[in-house]
């Protein structure tokens, strides 16, 4: 058993709307000194497959499906 | 008569105005396809409606695109003389698919935003602006949250190359630029079509456009070229 979690973030250079918002949300609570913020998404998998082919597989799921790579980066980490 | 098939995901909610768009107001045949349906070779031109497959969860389109209905769709749009329009959610289904190239992010102010727009007609030499003139400025509603067209340097480079953009956001009087950009995308880009020219996305609903009592009849060019360019073929 294995737990997989996975980070989809926006590229850098794609316009985030989400981050911004934050970010001069932020800024006017009085947290000047914070330079970006970017927004992402957090997806949690826990698989019966904690084998060599686990992180293949992991990959293979991100570009099919959890991240669209036209706008899209991700990274994992396998417990 | 042409035959159009509107596809009817979990969650579309303009399958029915397209179906009363397409065999009501332009008077050809139409019927819907469920998302489970693989047969679809008898039609002439496939809709992708609008609405929220899926809940437009993980992003807009990208449950959808595994729909039993979109490997036929891939298949349907290879045929010569096969025509795919996808409208709204139907064009950010077309992009998860990789039938068109580029990405939709949130709209540039985070608002769903639900109005009528005006659009450009960037390219009327087209299978689905034919009835158009070129730069003719259309009003057509829209009515998203995710619209922002994305793509990177060199995708819009060749879209602009290859003549692939039907429709650009502008204001009453042709004027385009980022006052005039509906919702943040990439170029003011609202349509593009494949470099074949047989699958097409807009975000805009020209199935809402139809009669003046809606507010326009704008959307009734965009039908009537499909409609004239299938035709031919007939």
């Amino acid at each position: 058993m294995a737990k997989v979690k996975i980070y989809v973030t926006l590229k850098d250079g794609v316009l985030d709307p989400q981050g911004k918002t934050v970010q001069f949300a932020l800024a006017k609570m009085g947290y000047k000194d914070i330079d970006s913020v970017k927004m992402g998404k957090y997806i949690e998998i826990e698989t019966k497959n904690d084998g060599k082919e686990l992180k293949k597989q992991i990959d293979e799921i991100c570009d099919k499906l959890l991240a669209n790579p036209n706008i899209e980066k991700y990274n994992f980490t396998i417990e | 008569m042409v035959k159009f098939g509107v596809v009817v995901f979990p969650g579309s909610n303009c399958d029915k105005d397209c179906l009363w768009a397409v065999k009501d107001m332009t008077g050809e045949k139409a019927d819907f396809i469920w998302h489970e349906s693989k047969d679809i070779m008898k039609y002439d031109v496939i809709i992708l409606p609008g609405g929220f497959s899926y809940g437009d969860y993980l992003r807009s389109g990208a449950i959808a695109r595994f729909s039993k209905v979109m490997d036929s769709v891939q298949e349907f749009a290879l045929k010569k003389n096969k025509m795919v329009v996808g409208i709204c959610n139907g064009f950010q289904i077309l992009l998860e698919a990789g039938l068109l190239p580029g990405a939709m992010l949130m709209n540039k102010n985070l608002k769903f935003i639900s109005k009528y727009i005006y659009l450009s007609v960037e390219n009327n030499k087209t299978a689905f602006t034919s009835k158009c003139k070129k730069g003719q400025i259309l009003r057509i509603p829209i009515a998203h949250g995710e619209g922002n067209y994305f793509c990177d340097d060199k995708t819009l480079n060749s879209l602009i190359k290859n003549d692939q953009i039907v429709f650009r956001y502008c204001d009453e009087h042709g004027k385009i630029n980022d006052e005039t950009n509906a919702n943040g995308s990439l170029y003011n880009i609202a349509g593009i079509m494949n470099i074949k020219g047989n699958v097409m996305g807009m975000m805009p609903h020209p199935e809402r456009a139809m009669t003046s009592k809606l507010g326009s009849v704008d959307g009734n060019l965009v039908f009537q070229s499909i409609v004239t360019h299938v035709k031919k073929y007939l």
